[in-house]
């Protein structure tokens, strides 16, 4: 059987501040094994960047326990830290430093020799596409290039549980994609476990084998992308109408063909579930148009990470990137 | 031991990025290089007024500029940790099993070295202006430059990293730079002042150590004016460097 890389219980963190203390996360289990891609999903202020923090040492939980890579967080933060890699949301290297510089430095901050950390960042910088740029100052890349030179730095010491916090934000779509190519070969063709947080629904649809999603604090839901969008049964329709007034007739219609729940009205959009979108969809349009109700636009789509976040907590994760 | 072998990375690390960059250290010489040459000339008279200090006015002024080049040159290199706090630099580092004294304490010995490469050339100009000191003094008085500065960089990176607001550091810095820079006697001594501020003036550390380095550019290496400066310069290394480990080892420092 597989040992858990991490194996947190009510893992919590409160803050003080001015205005009372407010509770960052509230008790987060966590159950991680090896050579697994697990993604940390949820909107911005969820806990994601503080849980992150916790697990790897940078702050101390006030209140539940956890082990990572074999060492227990409170009691062996040393030991942690030599285990695993991090890399941060905002970058991590000194604009006048080289490349080469900054890995050897920080390998060789893990105890590794100069020869050591050198031969590693070597290999890692042609693993991540960062050819014959050994001497150049990190203030002249790419925000591509940058983001691979903080995941080369991550891994420069052999760990083989990595931590990155939003590693794709900011980035172009061809970098990004770019990126998750290298995150998927570290558990591939490293061994590695990784663990990402992350608000892009299609970075933790496309990347991760497990996915938790984080809100307020909380794990409201756990299991693998398709597990959770099967929770979510059927198609989702959403129907534009073209008067908010026609809105609830228009609610009223497709109540009746409705798989379950109650129709969402937003000002002039209606979204409801039914068991075949394609199937439905001939019926819907006709009855629409019996009871008068005009419409500017519909929509059916297989459901989406975004859909199971808005069946879990109500608010659609779209809207709180917004 | 570890812990040294991260400062010595640390201290190599930080050296090689301060080489690379030197407009820093060129721009913290001119402040004393120009108070030596165009503010200096005005207090060749003053050694005849009654209550000034023993010793040649060179002896008198230019302690005072090591003091004022220590001083304003460690305090404000909390701005450089702020920078670095803002590049995602400490926080790499602090994910490490690095010792987070050795963070600290190989910043300080680069600022160390910085200000006493300083302190040097700002003496070299003297003696070619014509200053004549024993050497013992000098190499002395470069060792109490060497502990005011590794205290001044430490609390400077504390606050730094406390703060992580050059907003809030700048006018911090200054408020309490300027009345101690007034208050240790570096431009005009304070022998020649009323007994009041002369009072005042006995709380600050750094007018002990201004007249600890006045008594060894004199050649009197054992007077209690010289022991003195040395205790006290030892003594805020201490409570500094105290102050700079602490803040770094604090979790959301």
């Amino acid at each position: 059987m597989t040992e858990n890389v991490i194996s947190a219980r009510g893992l919590a963190r409160t803050y003080k501040t001015r205005k009372g203390p407010v509770e960052a996360v509230r008790g987060v289990d966590l159950e991680i094994r090896e050579r697994e891609i697990v993604g940390f999903l949820g909107p911005n202020g969820a806990g994601k960047t503080t849980t992150l923090r916790m697990l790897t040492t940078m702050i101390a939980p006030t209140a539940g326990e956890a082990t990572v890579a074999g060492c227990d967080l409170r009691k062996d933060p040393v030991g942690v830290r030599r285990r695993i890699g991090y890399v941060a949301q905002g970058g991590s290297s000194a604009p006048e430093a080289t490349i080469g510089e900054e890995l050897v430095d920080h390998g060789m901050l893990y105890g590794m020799s100069r020869a050591d950390a050198t031969a590693s960042g070597k290999r890692l910088i042609e693993q991540l596409d960062l050819n014959g740029l050994w001497d150049r100052q990190t203030k002249a890349l790419s925000g591509g290039q940058r983001r691979r030179l903080d995941v080369a730095m991550g891994l420069v010491h052999g760990a083989r549980m990595i931590f990155l916090d939003e590693p794709t934000t900011g980035l172009d779509p061809q970098a990004r994609a770019n990126l998750w190519e290298h995150i998927a070969r570290l558990r591939d063709q490293l061994d590695s476990t990784v663990f990402i947080t992350t608000h892009y629904l299609e970075e933790a649809d496309a990347l991760c084998d497990r996915i938790l999603i984080i809100d307020n604090g909380e794990i409201v839901a756990a299991g693998t992308p398709e597990e959770l969008k099967r929770r979510v049964s059927g198609d989702v329709v959403t129907l534009t109408v073209a008067h908010e007034g026609q809105a609830a007739d228009a609610a009223a219609v497709a109540k009746g063909l409705s798989s379950d729940g109650e129709p969402e009205i937003t000002g002039v959009t209606v979204r409801f579930r039914v068991t075949s979108g394609a199937e439905v969809l001939p019926r819907l349009l006709r009855e629409l148009d019996g009871v008068g109700v005009s419409l500017a636009g519909v929509e059916v789509h297989r459901p989406t990470l975004d859909d199971v976040f808005l069946t879990l907590t109500g608010r659609t994760l779209r809207e709180e990137a917004a | 031991m570890s812990a040294l072998r991260e400062t010595r990375i640390v201290f190599n690390r930080a050296m090689r990025l301060s080489l690379r960059n030197p407009a820093w250290v060129i721009i913290g010489l001119t402040q004393p290089v120009l108070y030596l040459a165009l503010f200096g000339p005005l207090l060749r008279k003053m050694t005849q007024v009654p209550g000034f200090p023993p010793g040649t006015w060179w002896q008198v002024f230019v302690p005072g500029l090591l003091i004022q080049l220590g001083l304003f040159g460690a305090l404000f290199v909390g701005f450089g940790l702020i920078a670095e706090w803002r590049s995602g630099v400490i926080e790499q580092m602090r994910v490490t099993p690095a010792s987070r004294t050795a963070l600290l304490v190989g910043r300080v010995l680069r600022d160390v070295v910085v200000l006493v490469v300083q302190a040097a050339v700002l003496v070299l100009v003297a003696v070619i202006f014509g200053m004549r000191v024993p050497v013992g003094g000098v190499l002395l008085a470069f060792v109490l430059v060497a502990l005011l500065g590794a205290a001044c960089s430490s609390a400077s990176y504390a606050v730094a990293l406390i703060t992580k607001s050059e907003d809030a550091l700048a006018p911090l810095l200054n408020t309490i730079a300027v009345p101690v820079m007034l208050l240790s006697g570096i431009m005009l001594p304070m022998s020649l002042a009323p007994h009041w501020l002369r009072t005042v003036s006995e709380i600050n550390p750094f007018s002990h150590i201004v007249d600890g380095i006045r008594a060894l550019f004199r050649g009197h290496f054992s007077s209690a004016d010289s022991m003195w400066g040395i205790a006290v310069a030892a003594i805020i290394v201490l409570l500094g460097i105290t102050f700079g480990a602490r803040t770094f080892q604090r979790e959301s420092a």
